[in-house]
C-alpha cells in the first residue's frame, strides 16, 4: 500500500488516536445528559469529533496527495534533544530536583550549562564564544529579572549562598 | 460627544509619565525580540509576558500593547531585510520589501512600513473607539446560545481565512479545545485528564503551550535546516526617508490598505493575513505610472499597502475581543490569557465596570503606535545590526528567555518540564504540516465554549434546536456554514490553495 500523503496520513492517525483517548477518558467521568451536562459530556463529544476527522484525513491521504508523497523527512534528533535538554537542564539546575538528588545550583550555573548544551545543537561550537555568551546572559538576566523585575530566583548554589 | 469624552478619559489614564514609560519599554522589548528571525509575534508576546506580571493592570496592558506593536513591526523589519517573514501576515511584504532592500532602498521600505502602519493604527484606533460602545450594547443581548454560536463562527472563520489545509486546521482547533478541558471542571469540581498530578488540576498554562509549540518547535525546526546563507543588508542602507516620488506613490496605497484592513479585521477570524494578501492583490491590479518599478521588483506600494492593511486589521481585531470577549486569532488569544492573569475577564462588562481600563487601553494602543514610529525610525540601524548576530548566539538566549518566562509564571519547575514536552509536540506539528495557531485559539476558547454550551442546554432543557431557533444564534451559525461552503466550492478552493502556496 502506498501513502499518497505521508504527512496527512500520520496527522490523521494522530488525531484519531488522541481523539479516541480523550473520548475514552471522558467516559470515566460522569457524562450526563444535554440538560445536565456532566464533566465528561463536552470532552466525549469533542473526542469523537476529533477521532472522526482523523479517520477522514488518514483515509484521504491514501487516495490523494502531493506528487512527491508529502514525505515527513528525517527527524532532527540532535537539535530536538539538545534544545529540549538545555531547557530541562536549566530548570533542574536552577531550582534543583530533590527527588533525584540534584541540589539547587542557582541561576548562574544553570545558564552556563544551558548555553553549553544548546550550543552543541548549532553548527559551530566555539568554547570561548559559549563562555562569553553565558557570561553576558548571566549578568543580563541577573540585572533584568532579579534586580529590575524582582522575580524570585535562586542566583547562587544553595550550598554556597546558604 | 461620547466618543470624544471616552477618548479623553482614556488618554487621561494613559498619558502619565509612568504609563508612557511602560509603553516605551514594551515597544522597545517587543521590537528587540520580534526582530530576531524565526520568532513570530505569538512567541514574542509569550516570552515577554512575565515582564508585566509585577505591574498594575492598566500599566501591564499598556506595556503589552506596546510589546504587541513592537513585535509586529519587528517582524516586518526581518521580512524586509532578511527575506524571512516572521509571521504569515508579512508573507507579502517580503516580495517587494526584500527587493527594495537588495537595491539599497531598505531605509525607504522600512520607513514606508512604519509610516503606513502608524497611519493605519490611528484610523484603526478611531474605528475601535467608535464601534466599541454600540457593539457592547449588542453583546449584552447575547445569551449563552449566541455566545456558543459566535465562538463556532469565530473558530471556523479563523481557519477558513488563515490556514492551508482546512480539515487539518479544523482538527487542530478540536485538539486545542480538548487540551483546554485538562484541569478541574468548574462545574463539578472533578479534575479531568490530570492523571493525579496536582499541577495538572489547574490546567496547562497557555504560556507553556505558546512557548513550547511556537518557541521551541520553531527553534528546533530552524536548527534542522543548516544555516542557509542569509543575505542581510547592513552596509548598503543609504537615506532612510522615502523620496517625494515615493510619498506620492505611497499615500494612495496606504489609504487603500487601511480601508481594506479595517473592514476585514473586524471579521471573526480577523484577517491580518487576508487583508495583507487582499491589499497586495489590489495594488497589483492598479496600473503602473510611467517609470514606476513593477511589482515584485521592489515597488514601494507593495510594502506600504499590505503593511498598513495588516496593521489596521490587527487594530480592529481588538473589537471582537474587547466587546465580546472572543479572541479572533492566536495573538488575541494570548492577550486574553494575559488579561486573565491580571484578573480582567475581557468582554462587554469591562467597558461598563471598568471604563478607565477599557478606554485607557484603547488610548494606549494609539500611544503604542506613536511610540513605535518615534522609536523605530531613528533606531533602524540598531535593529539591522541585531540581524547580523549569528543564529548560534541567538538561540541559546531565546531558550533561556523561554525557560525563565515559563518558570516565572508560577514559580514551579513543573512548567519547565511541560514546556519541553510541548516543544517536542510543536516540532511534531511542524513535521506533519499542522498549523499551531488554531490549536492555541481552541485552547483558550475551550472552557468558555463548554460553559456556554452547558448554560444554553440547561436553559433549553437539553433541546439542541435552541441554537437554530434563536434568530441571532441561527444567523451566526448560518454564516459559519456559509463560510465553510464557500471555501469548499471548487473555484474558491483552487484560488485559496494558490494563495497559500507562497507560504
Amino acid at each position: 500500500m502506498l501513502l499518497k500523503s505521508q504527512k496527512d496520513f500520520f496527522s490523521g492517525l494522530l488525531f484519531l488516536t488522541v481523539g479516541s483517548a480523550f473520548a475514552y477518558g471522558a467516559t470515566t467521568y460522569q457524562v450526563g445528559t444535554g440538560a445536565r451536562m456532566g464533566p465528561g459530556y463536552f470532552p466525549l463529544m469533542l473526542g469523537v469529533i476529533l477521532a472522526l476527522m482523523g479517520a477522514v484525513i488518514a483515509v484521504r491521504a491514501l487516495i490523494s496527495g502531493a506528487p512527491d508523497g508529502d514525505r515527513i523527512g528525517a527527524i532532527a534528533w540532535r537539535p530536538l534533544l539538545l534544545v529540549l535538554g538545555a531547557n530541562v537542564t536549566f530548570g533542574a539546575l536552577m531550582i534543583g530536583v530533590p527527588a533525584i538528588g540534584i541540589p539547587q545550583f542557582g541561576l548562574v550555573v544553570a545558564i552556563f550549562a544551558q548555553v553549553a548544551i544548546a550550543s552543541l545543537a548549532g553548527e559551530k561550537f566555539i568554547v570561548k564564544e559559549v563562555l562569553v555568551l553565558s557570561l553576558i546572559l548571566s549578568v543580563g538576566s541577573y540585572l533584568a529579572f532579579v534586580k529590575l523585575l524582582g522575580l524570585q530566583f535562586p542566583v547562587w548554589p544553595a550550598f554556597i549562598a546558604g | 460627544m461620547d466618543l470624544i469624552n471616552n477618548l479623553t478619559l482614556g488618554f487621561g489614564v494613559a498619558f502619565t509619565a509612568q504609563n508612557l514609560l511602560y509603553a516605551f519599554i514594551g515597544c522597545l522589548l517587543g521590537t528587540l525580540i520580534g526582530v530576531l528571525p524565526g520568532i513570530g509575534p505569538v512567541a514574542t508576546i509569550a516570552m515577554l509576558l512575565p515582564a508585566t506580571y509585577a505591574l498594575p493592570p492598566v500599566a501591564a496592558l499598556i506595556m503589552l500593547a506596546g510589546i504587541y506593536y513592537g513585535a509586529q513591526y519587528g517582524g516586518s523589519t526581518t521580512a524586509i531585510l532578511v527575506n524571512l517573514p516572521g509571521e504569515s501576515s508579512s508573507v507579502v511584504t517580503v516580495i517587494d520589501g526584500y527587493q527594495m532592500a537588495r537595491k539599497g532602498r531598505a531605509g525607504p521600505a522600512l520607513a514606508a512600513a512604519g509610516l503606513g502602519s502608524f497611519f493605519a493604527g490611528c484610523v484603526g484606533t478611531l474605528i475601535l473607539a467608535a464601534f466599541a460602545a454600540p457593539l457592547t450594547e449588542v453583546a449584552f443581548k447575547f445569551g449563552p446560545a449566541e455566545y456558543f454560536s459566535l465562538m463556532i463562527l469565530g473558530l471556523i472563520g479563523a481557519v477558513v481565512l488563515a490556514s492551508g489545509s482546512l480539515l487539518k486546521a479544523l482538527g487542530m482547533i478540536v485538539l486545542g479545545l480538548l487540551m483546554g478541558m485538562i484541569g478541574t471542571d468548574v462545574n463539578s469540581g472533578v479534575p479531568r485528564y490530570s492523571f493525579d498530578i496536582p499541577e495538572l488540576t489547574d490546567g496547562i498554562g497557555f504560556v507553556v503551550i505558546a512557548m513550547g509549540v511556537f518557541g521551541y518547535g520553531e527553534i528546533i525546526s530552524n536548527l534542522s535546516h543548516s544555516e542557509e546563507k542569509r543575505e542581510v543588508f547592513t552596509g548598503k542602507i543609504q537615506g532612510l526617508l522615502p523620496t517625494k516620488e515615493d510619498f506620492k506613490n505611497m499615500v494612495p496605497a496606504v489609504l487603500r490598505g487601511t480601508a481594506l484592513g479595517s473592514a476585514l479585521g473586524i471579521l471573526p477570524g480577523g484577517g491580518a493575513l487576508l487583508s495583507a494578501f487582499a491589499a497586495y492583490t489590489i495594488e497589483k491590479k492598479t496600473t503602473l505610472k510611467p517609470g514606476e518599478v513593477p511589482f515584485g521588483k521592489g515597488n514601494i506600494r507593495g510594502v506600504a499597502a499590505p503593511e498598513s492593511a495588516n496593521n489596521a486589521g490587527s487594530q480592529t481585531s481588538f473589537i471582537p475581543l474587547l466587546t465580546l470577549g472572543i479572541p479572533p486569532n492566536a495573538v488575541m488569544a494570548l492577550m486574553v490569557g494575559a488579561m486573565t492573569i491580571h484578573n480582567i475577564q475581557p468582554g462587554p462588562q469591562v467597558m461598563t465596570s471598568n471604563p478607565e481600563l477599557f478606554w485607557g487601553l484603547i488610548a494606549s494602543m494609539w500611544i503604542g503606535n506613536a511610540m513605535l514610529i518615534i522609536l523605530n525610525l531613528p533606531l533602524i540601524g540598531i535593529w539591522i545590526r541585531l540581524l547580523t548576530v549569528p543564529y548560534r548566539w541567538l538561540f541559546p538566549a531565546i531558550i533561556l528567555f523561554c525557560a525563565i518566562g515559563v518558570y516565572s509564571t508560577n514559580n514551579n519547575t513543573f512548567d519547565i518540564w511541560m514546556v519541553a514536552l510541548f516543544g517536542a509536540i510543536g516540532y511534531m506539528f511542524i513535521k506533519l504540516g499542522l498549523e499551531p495557531a488554531p490549536l492555541l485559539l481552541g485552547f483558550i476558547l475551550g472552557p468558555m465554549m463548554e460553559e456556554n454550551l452547558r448554560r444554553a442546554l440547561l436553559l433549553s432543557r437539553g433541546d439542541w434546536s435552541v441554537f437554530v431557533t434563536r434568530p441571532l444564534s441561527a444567523t451566526l451559525l448560518a454564516l459559519a456554514v456559509l463560510l465553510l461552503v464557500v471555501v469548499m466550492l471548487p473555484a474558491v478552493k483552487n484560488k485559496r490553495e494558490e494563495a497559500f502556496v507562497e507560504d
